[in-house]
């Protein structure tokens, strides 16, 4: 039987028969090893989306609660990262704010890159008009920066976080096109593609059952690749004051009003949000990276 | 009759006249800045330039309809009044453009003699046909042209011009408020002429008598003045010129203050700023403080249900610890004091000992929010129950007086939603009725209760009030204050008013009021601190100390 040490860099895992371990879990070994800044930004993920889920038990105080007699505090052995400007404690801001960056970034980026990706094979499949005025559409939307028109939609919506998913979920939508719909023109001209034809498929079947699969790589790199984007957006946009409103624990509000009034007196109310968000983003691109290189067949076999 | 003059006290018998001067006494002890220059006077030194910061832009550059300090602030140096308050004996009114006045016994006609060879800044001179040709504009505007004060003069009859230096102010009643009104730091004097060849000439330019004369404006970047050195008081200005610099964003006016690319910012910078602009330029600064004529109100929306029932709207009010936000909130905004509808301290407000007495002013929380509690439950609102309420995209004071609401309803077991919108949706959004609850202001340029209750009056009497309510009860509280002639029957009056606002239909009511806080270069001279930042700041003394 062959054993083996798995070395990874700062762990060592003890040699266990490789037959035994499960394909998930060698699949997973194989990335910690060959791939551990992803790994890292991995772990960091998980840790805030379990921090996310068990917020009220792990937070060390309600989010909402005022204390005007802790004002402004800096960090002590009761506040770890520090008391904002109503005494509210920020280390729990941040562990409940995790919650709608959480949301707000994978609810935009899944149904942006989804809607993305039907759109994008689809016009590449049916081609004719229906890619040329899809296309065109996209175009459109594309010539947009993103920030730009995420800003125009929550200006013409308004706040709230249903309308902020949909205002980061739409510039999302014909980038992810346009990159998979090249994918799926290439696959459009495979014999396998021109089989199932031959065989009488229907075109929503030829999509779903044999385009799709083929195209998953790149709209999961681009799902992770957007999440990270869509943290930072949501916080771009509740820092401008067009996103999530007080009370509501969200890290880019954490970063306006009080926070830029008392940044010298009190700059902890910055730091600990802005760090944050740093290293969502970080870890949500270190891990898009991670997962193209895995994911693309070109990029695996270089 | 009874006289006046620009360069002395008034002697008038007339109610309203005394009652100015009854609040000129208190009022100046009530907004004596807590810092501020020596009161030894200093040879001032002309020329310079001063630069200063504004918040926001001017919608129009026409006094008479707008009503932001956004236009005041810049605009105002070009042009004169007819009556000022003077800064420095608040709320003693002089003249302006009048030399002189006289106010019949009955109270219903005022006579102006106007200032003899004031020049326009084309230089042509000034006539009483235009102050009679201004004061119609805004009384009794023409079709498609907006005076937002028009109400005020709703006693005002006519305006005669029997000659040149002469202008004539027949009322249909005598009005207490009606000298107040004409010393508003909105009426800019507009040319007769202009006016009548279009009455909305002045919302794109500008042609004043004021010590400015206009240069440029450039949207989104400055507005720049130079001296008018025909202007009619010998000496003044001393400035050769001013520039504002448009600078919304707060951090990017502290810093332009901070670094002396302006040297103050008029309309009021929040605790912290001076606080920050005092450690880092010491003695180079100057803070000169003031109560405020400004408070920030809840309105609620009569029109849905449950704030349609009075025992809603007070239980809101009963769960707001006005004291502990009083003790509270200065540390971070610029809010202080708690009052009624009137500012605290001026001659009609409600005095501590009655003001306890009303819902959402009671010294024990505790038992004012057993109250709401219970008055909650009676109107069958249940426990958690969720409601929205508006704001506006402003730091300072909105958005910490709105989170420190929300907190206080939240004790009560409400659940609120904030929804923050930029200016312009949120003014909609409170004219249409679109809204549950909402923080809104009020802010006046003097202590008249004629201005401050002109708000809480029924909807179909007051464009200002939001709350969508029609009380006859009030509005005829509201007539006989405005008429009484004893100053203590007034007051009875003004406080039934309050009374009726505040506590038995709880249908708006203020928080906290303003604390103006201006920080400003310790080389800026000759501008002193009011109760409102709409008065003095036509810059006609400012003058800059050589470094």
């Amino acid at each position: 039987m062959d054993e083996r040490t798995i070395e990874l860099p700062g762990l060592a895992v003890e040699a266990r028969p490789l037959a035994a371990i499960p394909r998930g879990m060698r699949s997973l070994l194989r990335f910690l090893r060959k791939k551990p800044l992803g790994a890292a930004g991995g772990f960091i993920i998980v840790a805030m989306a379990l921090g996310a889920l068990a917020a009220g038990v792990v937070a060390p105080y309600d989010p909402l609660e005022t204390d005007f007699d802790a004002m402004l505090g800096p960090p002590t052995q009761a506040h770890w990262l520090g008391t904002d400007a109503f005494g509210r404690d920020v280390l729990s801001r941040i562990i409940h704010g995790a919650r709608t960056a959480l949301l707000v970034g994978f609810a935009s980026s899944f149904l942006g890159a989804t809607l993305g990706a039907i759109l994008g094979v689809a016009s590449a499949y049916l081609g004719g008009r229906v890619d040329l005025y899809t296309q065109r559409c996209m175009d459109i939307l594309i010539s947009f920066p993103i920030i730009i028109l995420a800003l125009s939609v929550v200006a013409m919506l308004g706040g709230g976080t249903f309308n902020l998913i949909l205002a980061i979920m739409i510039p999302f939508i014909p980038r992810v096109s346009q990159v998979l719909r090249a994918s799926a023109l290439a696959i459009r001209e495979m014999p396998y593609i021109e089989a199932a034809r031959a065989l009488g498929m229907g075109s929503s079947r030829i999509i779903l059952r044999h385009m799709f699969p083929n195209v998953m790589a790149s709209y999961l790199v681009m799902l992770t690749a957007f999440l990270g984007q869509a943290i930072l957006l949501e916080a771009s946009l509740s820092f401008l004051g067009l996103g999530t409103a007080e009370p509501i624990p969200s890290w880019g509000l954490m970063l306006r009003g009080a926070a830029v009034e008392f940044a010298e007196r009190a700059p902890w109310m910055a730091i600990f949000p802005g760090l944050t968000i740093s290293a969502a983003v970080f870890a949500f691109n270190v891990l898009g990276d991670a997962l193209r290189d895995v994911l693309d067949p070109k990029l695996r076999m270089a | 009759m009874t006289r006046g003059s620009s360069g002395e006290n008034a002697g008038w018998r007339m109610r309203g006249v005394a009652v100015l001067a009854v609040v000129s006494a208190l009022g100046v002890q009530a907004w004596a800045p807590s810092v501020g220059r020596a009161a030894v006077p200093e040879k001032t030194q002309p020329g310079g330039e001063l630069t200063f910061a504004v918040a926001a832009e001017p919608p129009s550059f026409d006094g008479h309809r707008e009503t932001t300090f956004a236009m005041i602030h810049p605009v105002a140096p070009h042009y004169s009044l007819l009556l000022k308050f003077d800064p420095d004996t608040y709320p003693k009114i002089v003249g302006d453009l009048a030399e002189s006045w006289t106010i019949s016994r009955d109270g219903v006609t005022y006579t102006f003699k106007i200032r003899d060879g004031v020049k326009w800044h084309d230089g042509s001179l000034l006539t009483a046909k235009d102050i009679k040709a201004t004061y119609d504009k805004i009384a009794f505007p023409p079709p498609g042209v907006v005076s937002v004060r028009k109400a005020s003069y709703a006693a005002l009859e006519r305006v005669e011009a029997p000659d040149a230096r002469t202008v004539v102010f027949r009322l249909k009643w005598p009005e207490a408020s009606m000298l107040a009104n004409l010393a508003s730091p909105w009426n800019f004097i507009y040319k007769a002429d202009i006016l009548a060849k279009d009455p909305r000439w002045y919302e794109k330019n500008i042609m004043g008598t004021g010590p400015f004369k206009f240069v440029e404006y450039v949207s989104g970047s400055h507005w720049v003045g130079k001296r008018n050195e025909d202007y009619f008081v010998k000496g003044r200005p001393y400035l050769d010129g001013f520039r504002a610099l448009f600078i919304r964003d707060t951090a990017a006016r502290l810093a332009a203050v901070r670094g002396g690319r302006a040297l103050v910012e008029f309309r009021g910078d929040s605790p912290a700023a001076r606080d920050d602009l005092v450690r880092a330029l010491g003695d180079k600064i100057v803070v000169q403080e003031s109560s405020w004529i400004c408070a920030l109100t809840v309105a609620i929306n009569t029109e849905k249900k449950p704030f349609d029932d009075p025992r809603v709207r007070r239980a809101l009010s009963l769960a707001v610890d006005r004291w502990e936000a009083s003790r509270v909130l200065p540390k971070i905004a610029f809010v202080k004091e708690v009052g009624g509808v009137l500012r605290p301290g001026s001659e009609y407000a409600m005095p501590e000992s009655e003001l306890i007495k009303l819902a959402g002013f009671w010294k024990n929380i505790e038992a004012s929010r057993t109250e709401a509690r219970r008055l909650l439950r009676e109107a069958g609102v249940p426990d958690g129950f969720k409601f929205t309420f508006k704001n506006r995209d402003v730091a300072m004071p909105y958005q910490p007086v709105g989170i420190y609401l929300i907190d206080q309803w939240r004790k009560v077991g409400l659940n609120v939603t904030q929804v923050v919108q930029e200016t312009g949706p949120y003014t909609a959004d409170l004219r249409a009725g679109n809204y549950e609850t909402s923080l809104d202001f009020v802010c006046d340029f003097m202590d008249e209760p004629d201005l401050q209750l002109f708000k809480y009056l029924s909807s179909d009497k007051s464009p200002a009030n939001y709350g969508r309510y029609k009380d006859p009860v009030l509005d005829d509280l509201y007539l006989k204050q405005a008429r009484a002639t004893d100053p203590a029957e007034r007051k009875k009056l003004v406080w039934a008013f309050e009374r009726r606002v505040l506590d038995e239909m709880a249908y708006q009511w203020p928080t906290l009021w303003w604390q103006r806080i201006i920080p400003h270069w310790a080389k800026l001279r000759g501008w002193k601190i009011t109760p409102s930042h709409y008065l003095n700041q036509d810059l006609r003394d400012v003058w800059l100390a050589k470094e």
